[in-house]
């Protein structure tokens, strides 16, 4: 039978408060966004309201100054995006080699320390992100803790420039986004069935051959999950790459920031973030449909 | 719960002698575990350590000293952006819990109706989307706005960070929600209880410790922000994150270390709270 229309209204009168300031202040403006990305770029910033796609040519192409004909790949945004998707992969890469081990010495403690274990993982999560990245700042620059320590050791003689390099970016981003890795990782292996495992080594499995057949076919959706929660934040970071990467090795956050800055481009700009958007939202499509075909495959 | 170990002494061990196999054991993986907890802590608290410093450089240590400490509270600029911050969260995540609950007693314990999968998309979004993208989103209406309306007060910062703090405060609200025993509910309605007073003396009380979490995460969020902060604030409207982020640049003194720890400091009691609030019982 049909419910009466009427039913669903005082639900939606309930959800409209919220909904309102999420269409005023987070998904309304991502559509103007994309209509700003097809105009023309005023003097001083801002936009002229007339069509063009130059915003969108130019994030992949550039112009000759004085040929405009003469059209190339425009190799510096190439080697932005690239750098991005190389050093998210890394990251993503390196929680997860340090986030497995990590989950499950926390799924194997007694379940009473186990709450303070996951604690731990949760508390750098919720302390600030910038705060955070100065912490690795203040560790890796040139007069910083390492390089002091080194020196003093007789390690090295001159202090290694860490700071402003690729590597700073892949360390600070792999510290920061670590606990994302680490809690559905943990929340996969708190429901793995121990005795599946014990069963592989009845049938004399080695620790390794456990691992590779048992376990992580168990604990496959926990690691795309945290593969998913790393490499989209590592994609779009900005403060990260900013303060660790400074002015040379550019993110595609800071890519946009620019245009919006000394580069004064908007539509360039507003492509360039639904371009990132794009990205983002096809590495979500990428985990929705692994997770439904996991699924099916279970019931299947 | 059995003792795997305990479990696997008592099995046969007739073609291989068995030691006490642990079926939980995973050489090495103990010890990455403890280097990856060494490494998560070691960074702050180093950047802890050094705020207490005499001397102003992170590559020698010139004893105990609280003058960073009292550099930063005297200082004018960090005062008044401290108090935006704080300002700005507790209005943020005010009015985000607040719209938070409404929205989840809309949408939780319901039937399902047309829609409710575009409203979870719309809740979620700003979880989804990243920050800078947002930041230059809000950058750009929120200009519009301004050259319209001439107004360039606190309230684009209050309604970006709002939005931004609704799903993290609608979460764990809706999580309890969901765990509520409704037969209380029932019991009150059977009792004759209006529908406004069963909510008011039974659904609301019950639902306290989940909007308390809300409004937390919500508030440790809005005092995160840095990027949507940093493209949507006028001059003169600093908070503490993006008067740090434009001092990072500049020579750094261990007043930023001092800063910084107490930042840490008040955010490590939130989420303490928070633990014990949302942790499950037994």
């Amino acid at each position: 039978m049909a419910e009466p229309r009427e039913s669903h209204r005082w639900k939606w009168l309930l959800c409209a408060p919220a909904l309102t300031i999420l269409v005023l202040a987070a998904s309304g403006p991502l559509l103007i966004v994309l209509v700003y990305s097809f105009l023309t770029p005023g003097n001083m910033g801002g936009v002229i309201w007339q069509f063009s796609t130059e915003g969108w040519f130019r994030v992949f192409f550039r112009r000759d100054i004085f040929d405009p004909d003469d059209i190339t790949l425009n190799s510096a945004h190439l080697a932005v995006f690239w750098r991005s998707i190389w050093l998210s992969l890394q990251t993503t890469v390196l929680c997860a080699i340090l986030g497995f081990p990590t989950a499950w010495f926390i799924a194997t403690r007694p379940a009473n320390t186990r709450t303070i274990w996951l604690f731990l993982i949760t508390i750098p999560f919720w302390t600030n992100l910038l705060i955070r990245t100065f912490a690795i700042q203040e560790l890796i620059r040139n007069s910083g803790t390492i390089n002091t320590v080194l020196l003093w050791a007789g390690v090295i003689d001159a202090p290694i420039q860490m700071l402003f390099t690729e590597f700073a970016i892949l360390i600070g981003m792999a510290y920061v986004f670590l606990p994302l890795m680490v809690l559905p990782l943990y929340a996969a292996m708190d429901k793995l069935d121990f005795r599946l495992v014990e069963a592989g080594y009845d049938l004399y499995a080695s620790r390794l051959q456990v691992l590779r057949h048992v376990i992580l076919p168990l604990v496959k959706p926990g690691f795309i999950a945290g593969s998913i929660l790393v490499f989209i934040p590592s994609i779009g970071a900005y403060v990260t790459p900013r303060v660790l990467g400074g002015g040379r090795t550019l993110m595609l956050g800071n890519l946009i920031d620019l245009q919006f800055g000394q580069g004064r481009n908007w539509p360039l700009g507003a492509a360039l973030a639904i371009t990132l958007l794009v990205i983002v939202v096809a590495a979500l499509m990428f985990y929705l449909r692994t997770l439904n075909r996991d699924e099916g495959g279970r019931h299947g | 719960m059995v003792d795997a170990t305990a479990r696997d002494t008592g099995a046969p061990a007739k073609a291989r002698p068995r030691r006490n196999y642990d079926v939980r054991r995973l050489p090495g993986f103990g010890a990455v575990a403890i280097f990856t907890f060494v490494m998560l802590y070691a960074p702050i608290l180093i950047l802890v350590v050094f705020s207490f410093n005499a001397a102003p450089s992170q590559a020698q240590w010139g004893g105990f000293s609280l003058q960073w400490y009292e550099a930063a509270f005297n200082n004018r600029q960090v005062r008044e952006v401290s108090i935006r911050s704080l300002w700005l969260a507790l209005v943020a995540s005010g009015i985000a819990t607040t719209v938070s609950t409404l929205a989840a007693l809309g949408t939780t314990r319901v039937r399902r109706f047309p829609g409710q999968t575009m409203i979870y998309a719309l809740i979620n979004q700003p979880l989804m989307v990243p920050e800078i993208v947002t930041g230059v989103a809000l950058l750009i209406f929120f200009a519009a706005i301004k050259v319209q309306t001439g107004y360039t007060g606190m309230g684009y910062l209050v309604a970006a960070h709002t939005a931004f703090c609704i799903p993290f405060a609608y979460l764990p609200i809706r999580a309890r929600l969901e765990t509520m025993d409704i037969t209380l509910e029932r019991a009150a309605a059977d009792l004759y209880a209006s529908p406004f007073q069963a909510f008011r003396h039974v659904t609301l009380p019950l639902l306290v410790p989940g909007i308390v979490a809300g409004f937390m995460l919500g508030f440790v969020i809005s005092l995160d922000a840095v990027v949507i902060t940093e493209f949507v604030k006028s001059a003169g409207q600093d908070t503490l994150p993006t008067y740090m982020l434009g001092q990072l640049r500049r020579n750094i003194t261990p007043e930023m270390n001092a800063i910084a720890t107490l930042f840490l400091a008040l955010s490590l009691c939130i989420v303490t709270v928070f633990f014990l609030l949302t942790r499950k019982r037994g």
